[in-house]
């Protein structure tokens, strides 16, 4: 295995004398050094380089926290200009560092705890990868990673920022990745080794071993890691004492870039429960979720108020202050499931000593963070009139209700915390408290949202805003009476949803319509194709929002459940579908052993499906996993899932019809899609790097 | 976050939750049992409602939501009954009353004062003067540029 391990790493062996660096490997992996071996030494070393160059990076960390500061503050430009370079150097040694780590697990280097804990020979080489991450040492690892990656991408794009900005940025950034470093040396190090190598791994949760799961965390960190930088801009703005309308175009590039991740990262993990727990939930108001969510929801709103401060230079406090809570909440998010002072059913490795010093990280930064603004916000005079009905007061409306949802999350999460330390009465905050208390600002955000879209700035008048959006509100209502029609008897809950949505999207495309003018049909197509990308982002991105509303409210009210015991070969009846248990066999996996079903769902005597649900085990971390098997479509999923084999010898059978089940997760996809849209808008280009466009032309805009 | 890695609790329960054979014949009543199973939370397991853990514990309470339907109990005397035995922390959702208020009217009561802010907020930027865009400092600087 030892052999293994090298030769597949080094894939360059030395053909003089291989047996002699086998043995040498065999008896000790750790000193190869000793016995005068050179490719073991070197392929042996990689995780002892990857330590040290972590260690470096932190040194460089601390470094690029305090020079480029003290510079900012005496106009020294060579201090200041030490933060590009150490941005960078620190980067490419934390990207050394994960490399080697990756490298650890990549050829199964059980001599090193975490690889040992958390991988396994006989995994498939995605998820010894993915393996980095499905841990806490190693994710974060790959949270530092990303957070100097951030570091670097402010230092090389940042040339047009105002050279006392940018060191400050730099600086704050790196004082933030400077608490992380420390963090993994001092209680999360992975790269600690075993004394003596154990012949095999302990295999990764096997419920991590998906695909859906593999890619999620490192999304997700790109979310809530990216809004560092916004975070580092507004302490740096709030020691510069000056916020204005370039400060809010350089800040909301990196929160859309930030949120498009958080939406992605979010809806794989939506819909990897969706698929894997076995019974189509997609939400699950569990207290991790909602530390996910939460940053989400402060992102939306500070993407919403930066346009306000780039466009209007109004709103500035209150962005720094979004600025400043989105990454907080994203800080506290990695103490709530790191802690596990919640419990969850996404509990970590509870420690007690990681806690505190993720909360110590926590409030120091944001506590910090806090104490500045209320000390220098009160520099940031707005300058921007308008009226309470227009543009600015509907971006207002939206914060309102983005904040106070989010702050509704917040309380129903750490109120059973609360509420224990205060009465010491222990209590459950579950799904129905959040539905019940959260949804209904989301309904008000999507009643108001296609107006306040199309409110001129500074001041309006609704009815001449609402004319054109009346065929929309007709249409939209139209395909909720259709919803209704078609669902005599069942809450009145799905039809609003979808009419809701229906307005939202009808909004969207409306608001894009009247932006092409008036004139032909041609000439408004050209119009159309000649916007803005940051202006098609916008209606993506809301209609995205619109038809993840559909989905959701359809699933909710319209899905199918049947469970029932079926022998193989029996058939029945699930809402016009004949459902067939052909067959149930058991099959070996690479590292798991699984109970696969056959099963057919026939219509109109015409087959619609054969679909494969399994049941696995996986010997090695000895726990089971449902894999039910879904035929997707656009309108249904058809889900099955197989159960435990019963007394009488049948098998436990479920079958879930689940209507407009994928809307859910392509408007996520729709919504990352406009921002990914916005983002590429050349306005935005030239705001956030000093290239100058080559040809200047005449914009459309 | 990072639900994904940290799923290692899901360790015992790739839900399965209701049995075929736990089901009640009537569909009226299943119905609301159903219903039930979402409200009452499995107190062996984190935060899963009975009606979606495999834990023995939820499957003996959904048996007992079903008993006590079955026996011609209302919705509210089956949370009784849980609430009796397990206390508060039984249920998914809180009750209106006592400290929990706080809860339940944080949400309403942020609004209020949100709106209340903003109100006045806006009313304050309708009518603010413009002012003329540049402090003193800037518009020694321009002055400076322009040679003045």
């Amino acid at each position: 295995m030892e052999t293994q391990r090298w030769k597949t790493g080094s894939g360059t062996e030395d053909p003089a004398d291989p047996d002699a660096c086998d043995n040498v490997n065999r008896s000790d992996t750790r000193n190869g050094l000793a016995h005068g071996c050179a490719i073991p030494i070197v392929f042996g070393m990689v995780t002892e380089l990857g330590h040290f160059a972590l260690i470096l990076a932190f040194l460089v960390a601390i470094v690029q926290s305090v020079v480029p500061m003290v510079g900012a503050h005496k106009r020294w430009p060579g201090w200041m200009a030490v933060a590009e370079p150490a941005a960078t150097v620190q980067f490419l040694l934390t990207g050394f560092s994960f490399v080697a780590l990756t490298y650890a697990f990549v050829t199964s280097d059980f001599s090193l705890k975490l690889v040992w804990q958390n991988s396994h020979s006989a995994k498939p080489m995605i998820y010894k990868i993915s393996g980095v991450w499905g841990n806490h040492e190693g994710s974060m690892l790959l949270w530092v990673l990303i957070l100097t990656l951030f570091g670097a991408m402010a230092a090389w794009f940042g040339n047009g920022l105002p050279p006392t900005l940018r060191a400050r940025v730099l600086a704050v950034q790196s004082s933030v990745a400077v608490a992380f470093f420390a963090f993994i040396l001092f209680t999360s190090n992975p790269f600690l080794r075993l004394a003596v190598p154990p012949f095999d791994g302990q295999d990764l949760n096997p419920l991590l071993q998906d695909p859906g799961l593999a890619f999620h965390p490192p999304f997700l960190y790109l979310g809530y890691v990216g809004l560092s930088i916004c975070f580092s801009f507004a302490v740096a703005a709030l020691i510069e004492g000056r916020v204005d309308a370039a400060w809010g175009r350089w800040v909301r590039p990196w929160t859309l870039a930030a949120w498009v991740f958080l939406t992605i990262g979010i809806a794989l993990g939506s819909w990897w429960a969706y698929y894997e727990l076995g019974w189509g939930g997609f939400w699950f108001w569990d207290p991790v979720e909602n530390a996910s969510f939460m940053p989400w929801l402060f992102a939306t709103a500070l993407l919403h108020s930066a346009i306000v401060v780039e466009k209007r230079e109004a709103l500035k406090a209150w962005t720094i202050l979004l600025a400043i809570l989105a990454f907080g909440f994203s800080l506290l998010g990695a103490f709530i499931v790191r802690s596990g002072v919640l419990t969850s059913v996404h509990a970590f490795a509870n420690d007690p000593e990681r806690g505190v010093y993720l909360l110590a990280i926590t409030g120091v930064f944001m506590g910090g963070a806090l104490v500045l603004f209320a000390l220098r916000s009160g520099a940031m005079e707005s300058t921007g009139v308008f009226r309470p009905v227009s543009r600015e007061g509907a971006l207002v409306a939206n914060n309102i209700l983005l904040a106070v949802s989010c702050f509704v999350v917040f309380v129903g999460t750490m109120w059973p915390l609360i509420a224990e330390m205060l009465w010491g009465q222990r209590l459950s905050v579950g799904p129905p408290f959040f539905n019940a208390a959260f949804t209904p600002f989301f309904l008000v955000i999507g009643a108001i949202l296609p107006l306040g879209a199309i409110l001129p700035w500074k001041r309006a008048r609704l009815a001449r805003s609402m004319s054109p959006l009346w065929g929309a509100l007709v249409l939209a209502i139209a395909v909720g009476g259709l919803a209704y029609a078609l669902t005599s008897g069942r809450s009145a809950l799905a039809p609003f949803g979808i009419a809701l949505g229906a307005w939202v999207v009808f909004g969207a495309a409306t608001e894009l319509w009247t932006r092409a003018g008036r004139g032909k049909i041609g000439s408004k197509l050209r119009r159309l194709g000649n916007l803005p990308r940051a202006d098609w982002g916008k209606a993506v991105a809301h209609g995205g929002l619109g038809i993840t509303f559909i989905g959701i409210a359809a699933l909710t009210a319209w899905t199918v459940e049947d469970i029932r015991v079926a022998q193989e070969g029996e058939s029945f009846d699930v809402a016009g579908y004949e459902v067939t248990l052909v067959d149930v066999q058991r099959v070996q996996g690479p590292n798991y052993v699984s109970t696969m079903a056959e099963i057919t769902l026939d219509r109109d005597g015409a087959e619609v499906a054969r679909l494969f649900p399994e049941k696995r085990v996986y010997p090695v971390a000895g726990m089971p996993t449902t894999e039910a098997a879904i035929d997707n479509g656009v309108f249904r999923d058809l889900y099955v899932v197989i159960g435990d084999p019963q007394e009488n010898g049948g098998w436990a059978v479920r079958t879930f019809i689940k209507p407009y089940a994928n809307w859910i997760w392509a408007g996520c996809i729709i919504m990352a899609l406009g921002g990914v849209l916005s983002l590429s808008d050349r306005r935005v280009r030239v705001a956030g790097s000093a290239r100058k466009p080559k040809a200047p032309g005449v914009p459309a805009e | 976050m990072i639900r994904a890695v940290l799923l290692f609790l899901l360790l015992a329960l790739p839900a399965q939750a209701v049995e075929p054979d736990e089901m009640l014949a009537d569909p009226v009543l299943e119905a609301r049992a159903d219903a039930l199973d979402d409200e009452l939370r499995c107190v062996q397991c984190r935060s899963e409602a009975i009606g979606s853990s495999n834990a023995d514990w939820a499957r003996d309470a959904r048996l007992m939501v079903r008993e006590l339907i079955a026996g011609g109990a209302t919705d509210a005397e089956v949370l009784d009954f849980f609430v009796e035995r397990y206390g508060e922390v039984v249920l998914m959702r809180p009750r209106a009353e006592g400290a929990n208020l706080v809860l339940w009217l944080a949400a309403p009561a942020m609004l209020l004062l949100a709106g209340a802010i903003s109100i006045t907020y806006l009313r304050r930027r309708s009518v603010a003067a413009p002012d003329d865009g540049l402090t003193t400092e800037e518009q020694a600087r321009l002055d400076e540029l322009l040679g003045r």
